[in-house]
C-alpha cells in the first residue's frame, strides 16, 4: 500500500514550491485500501461491522501517516497521525450521540400518536394493552408528564434564576476577593458535585420535617431540582459578568451612575445573551433528571397542574416506569412504545429550548450593525 | 458651569504602595491644563483621583485634599457618586454602551439616573451635546444605530458627548487620543479649544504636540525608579514648560532627551 511513493513526477513543470508534496488522491486511496483490508482481516477472525471499522480504522491510523511521512518527511508524517487521530476521536464522540437519536427516533416515532400526546395514563389498564393490536390502536399517554415536566421545571426555574444571578452578581460585582465570596464560590463548587438522588432526598427531608413524612408534590421536585440548578446558573452568569469590559463600568461611574444602577442598565443588558443561553442550558440539564423525582414527586397516572398539591410525573419518571412496570405485565409492548415516545418527547423539548437558547442570545446580543 | 480645583498635599496609594506622593496644584477655570510624564509615573492615577474613580479599583485611596471650588472632594460624608456627576470623564478607549443606540449613549447619563425627562428636552439634549461634540452632523440621520458602529474618532467624540450631556463642571480625559488617527485626533483637539470655554479640562497625554498645542498650562511628572512614587516635577504655563522649563528632568523629557 505504500507504492504510492513513487508517484507525484508528473510531465508539467512543477513549482519549486509544491516540491515533494504528497498526491492529493493519497489518502483517499489510502482510506479505500484500509477499508478492503480492514475487512478481509475481520473476515479472517470472523467478521462483524465493528471489528471491520476497527481493523479499517488501525490499518488507516497506522499506514496513512507512514506514506505521508515517507514522502514529506517525519515533521508532515506526525501531523497527519495528529489530525487522523483528532478526527477519529471527534467520529467516536459522535457515535454515541448519533445512534442515541437514531434509536430514540426509531423507536418513539411510531408511538408519536394524538392519544401520546394528548392524553394521560388515568383509567388506562393492562385490559386495554392487552387489546391493543397495531402501534396505532395503543391507547393512553404522556400528557400528564408532559404537565408535569412543564410546571415542575417552571417552578424550579423561578426559584433558582433569582438566586443564582443574584449571587453571581454579588460574587463579581460586589464580594472583592473577600472570605464571603471565596467560601461562596467554594460551596458552589461543591453543589456542582451533589449526586441528584441526594438533592431529591434533602428536598423530601426537608418537606418531611415541615409538613410531615412523605409530603410528595411537583413543588418539593422543584426545589430539588432548583438545588441542582443553582450552582449551573451561578457558574454561567458568573462567567458572563466576568467577561463584561470594566471600561463600560467606569463609563457609568463616570457618568455619576450608582453601581446598582450600573449592574443593572449596563452590566446585565451587556451580558444578558450569555445569561440568557446558560439559564436554558441549566433547565435542559434538569428537565432529564430522574432520581429526585422518582422520591419527591410520586407517581400519577392522571393530569395535575397543581405543583403544590397531589402527586406528579414527568417524563424521565414516566419512561421509567413505563418500562420498570409495564401497565400489562404480559404485554409490555404498549408500554415500551409509550417510553420510547416519551423520550422522543423529551429530547424534542430539550432540543427546542437549545433552540430557544440561541434565539435569545441572538436577539438580545449587542448590536454592531454597520455604519 | 465651571469650577476651579485645587489639590493640597495630596498622596495616592494602591493598598501599601504609593503611587502618586505629595502633589499640589491649582487648576483654573475655563482653562486646558495637560499632564505629560513616562509611563507609570501616575498621572492617569492622580487625574483619577480628581473625580474618585481610582476608588473603583479594590484597595486604591487617595489622602490629601481636593478641593471643588472650595469643596473638599475627600471630606466626610461626600458621595463619590456626585463628584463623578460634577466631574465628568473620557477615558483612553472609546467606550460606548454596545446595547445602546447613539441617541440613548448620549442620553445614558440621564436615562441611567432614571431622571425624568421629556421627549422634546431629550431631542434638546442630544442635538445641544452631539454639537458640542462636532458629531452631530455626522450622525443626525442615524440616532437609533448602535453606538459601536461609528468610527474610533467618531466613538470618541461620542464619549465626550455623553460626558457633556450630564452637564458636569469639569472635564477629565485620559490619553483621549491615543487610539485615535491623526485627522481624529484633530477634530478631538479641535474640540477640546471650543469646550474650554465652558468647561475646565485636564488632559493627560503621551503625545507632547498635543499638550502644547491645546492646554493652557502643564504638568510635568516624574518617577525615579521602579516601585517609587511618581511626583509632580513642575507645573507652568505650556510655554514655558516646552521653551523655558525650570527643572533639569522637565528639560531633558521635552527636548527627547530623557532616561
Amino acid at each position: 500500500m505504500t507504492t504510492s511513493t513513487q508517484l507525484g513526477t508528473s510531465p508539467v513543470r512543477q513549482s519549486k514550491l509544491t516540491r515533494g508534496q504528497r498526491p492529493k488522491w493519497l489518502v483517499p486511496v489510502i482510506g479505500v485500501a484500509a477499508i478492503v483490508a480492514g475487512a478481509a482481516l475481520a473476515a479472517l477472525v470472523g467478521f462483524s461491522i465493528a471489528l471491520w471499522a476497527l481493523f479499517a480504522a488501525v490499518i488507516f491510523l497506522v499506514v496513512g501517516p507512514l506514506a505521508v511521512g515517507l514522502i514529506e518527511g517525519s515533521r508532515s508524517g506526525t501531523d497527519s497521525l495528529m489530525t487522523f487521530l483528532v478526527y477519529a476521536a471527534f467520529i467516536l464522540a459522535v457515535i454515541p450521540l448519533i445512534s442515541v437519536i437514531w434509536t430514540v427516533l426509531v423507536n418513539g416515532i411510531p408511538g408519536l400518536t394524538s392519544n401520546m400526546l394528548f392524553t394521560s395514563m388515568n383509567g388506562v389498564t393492562g385490559f386495554h394493552d392487552n387489546q391493543a393490536d397495531a402501534p396505532g390502536s395503543v391507547i393512553g399517554g404522556a400528557y400528564h408528564a408532559i404537565v408535569g415536566t412543564v410546571s415542575i421545571t417552571f417552578w424550579a426555574t423561578l426559584m433558582s434564576v433569582p438566586v443564582g444571578l443574584l449571587t453571581a452578581i454579588y460574587l463579581v460585582e460586589y464580594s472583592r476577593g473577600g472570605w464571603l465570596g471565596k467560601a461562596i464560590t467554594f460551596f458552589v463548587d461543591v453543589m456542582t458535585g451533589i449526586p441528584s438522588i441526594v438533592a431529591g432526598l434533602f428536598a423530601a427531608a426537608l418537606f418531611g420535617m415541615i409538613f410531615g413524612p412523605s409530603t410528595r408534590t411537583g413543588f418539593v421536585a422543584a426545589v430539588a431540582l432548583t438545588v441542582l440548578m443553582i450552582p449551573t446558573v451561578v457558574k454561567n452568569t458568573e462567567e458572563m459578568l466576568r467577561i463584561v469590559p470594566n471600561e463600560l463600568r467606569e463609563a457609568s461611574y463616570a457618568l455619576g451612575v450608582r453601581k446598582w444602577r450600573t449592574i443593572l442598565k449596563v452590566v446585565i443588558p451587556t451580558a444578558i445573551s450569555g445569561i440568557a443561553s446558560g439559564v436554558t442550558l441549566a433547565i435542559a440539564r434538569v428537565i432529564g433528571e430522574t432520581a429526585p423525582l422518582l422520591v419527591t414527586a410520586g407517581f400519577a397516572t392522571a393530569i395535575n397542574w397543581n405543583s403544590f398539591s397531589g402527586w406528579m410525573t414527568t417524563l424521565p419518571t414516566f419512561i421509567y416506569y413505563q418500562i420498570m412496570t409495564p401497565t400489562s405485565p404480559t404485554n409490555p409492548d404498549p408500554s415500551l412504545q409509550r417510553a420510547w415516545a416519551a423520550a422522543l418527547i423529551l429530547i424534542v423539548i430539550v432540543m427546542l429550548l437549545n433552540l430557544v437558547a440561541r434565539l435569545i442570545a441572538r436577539a438580545f446580543a449587542p448590536k454592531t450593525a454597520g455604519r | 458651569m465651571s469650577k476651579r480645583i485645587d489639590v493640597e498635599n495630596l498622596n495616592v496609594y494602591y493598598g501599601d504602595f504609593l503611587a502618586v506622593q505629595d502633589v499640589s496644584m491649582n487648576i483654573e477655570p475655563r482653562s486646558v491644563t495637560a499632564f505629560i510624564g513616562p509611563s507609570g509615573c501616575g498621572k492617569s492615577t492622580f487625574l483619577r483621583t480628581l473625580n474618585r474613580m481610582h476608588e473603583v479599583i479594590p484597595g486604591a485611596y487617595a489622602q490629601g485634599k481636593v478641593l471643588l471650588d472650595g469643596d473638599d472632594l475627600y471630606g466626610k460624608g461626600v458621595d463619590p457618586v456626585t463628584v463623578r456627576s460634577m466631574v465628568g470623564m473620557v477615558f483612553q478607549r472609546p467606550n460606548p454602551f454596545p446595547t445602546m443606540s447613539i441617541r440613548d449613549n448620549v442620553l445614558a447619563g440621564v436615562k441611567l439616573n432614571n431622571k425624568r425627562i421629556s421627549s422634546k428636552d431629550a431631542d434638546d439634549l442630544v442635538e445641544s451635546s452631539l454639537r458640542g461634540a462636532n458629531l452631530w452632523n455626522e450622525v443626525k440621520d442615524r440616532l437609533d444605530k448602535p453606538g459601536s458602529g461609528l468610527s474610533g474618532g467618531q466613538q470618541q467624540r461620542l464619549c465626550i458627548a455623553r460626558a457633556i450631556a450630564v452637564k458636569p463642571d469639569v472635564i477629565l480625559m485620559d490619553e483621549p487620543c491615543s487610539a485615535l488617527d491623526p485627522i481624529s485626533t484633530l477634530a478631538i483637539e479641535d474640540l477640546i479649544n471650543e469646550i474650554k470655554t465652558d468647561y475646565t479640562v485636564v488632559i493627560v497625554t503621551h503625545n507632547m504636540q498635543q499638550a502644547s498645542r491645546v492646554s493652557d498650562k502643564t504638568a510635568f511628572f516624574n518617577i525615579e525608579g521602579t516601585g517609587k512614587p511618581g511626583r509632580l516635577i513642575e507645573y507652568a504655563p505650556t510655554t514655558d514648560i516646552f521653551n523655558n522649563p525650570q527643572k533639569k528632568d522637565t528639560e531633558d523629557y521635552v527636548s527627547g532627551r530623557f532616561g
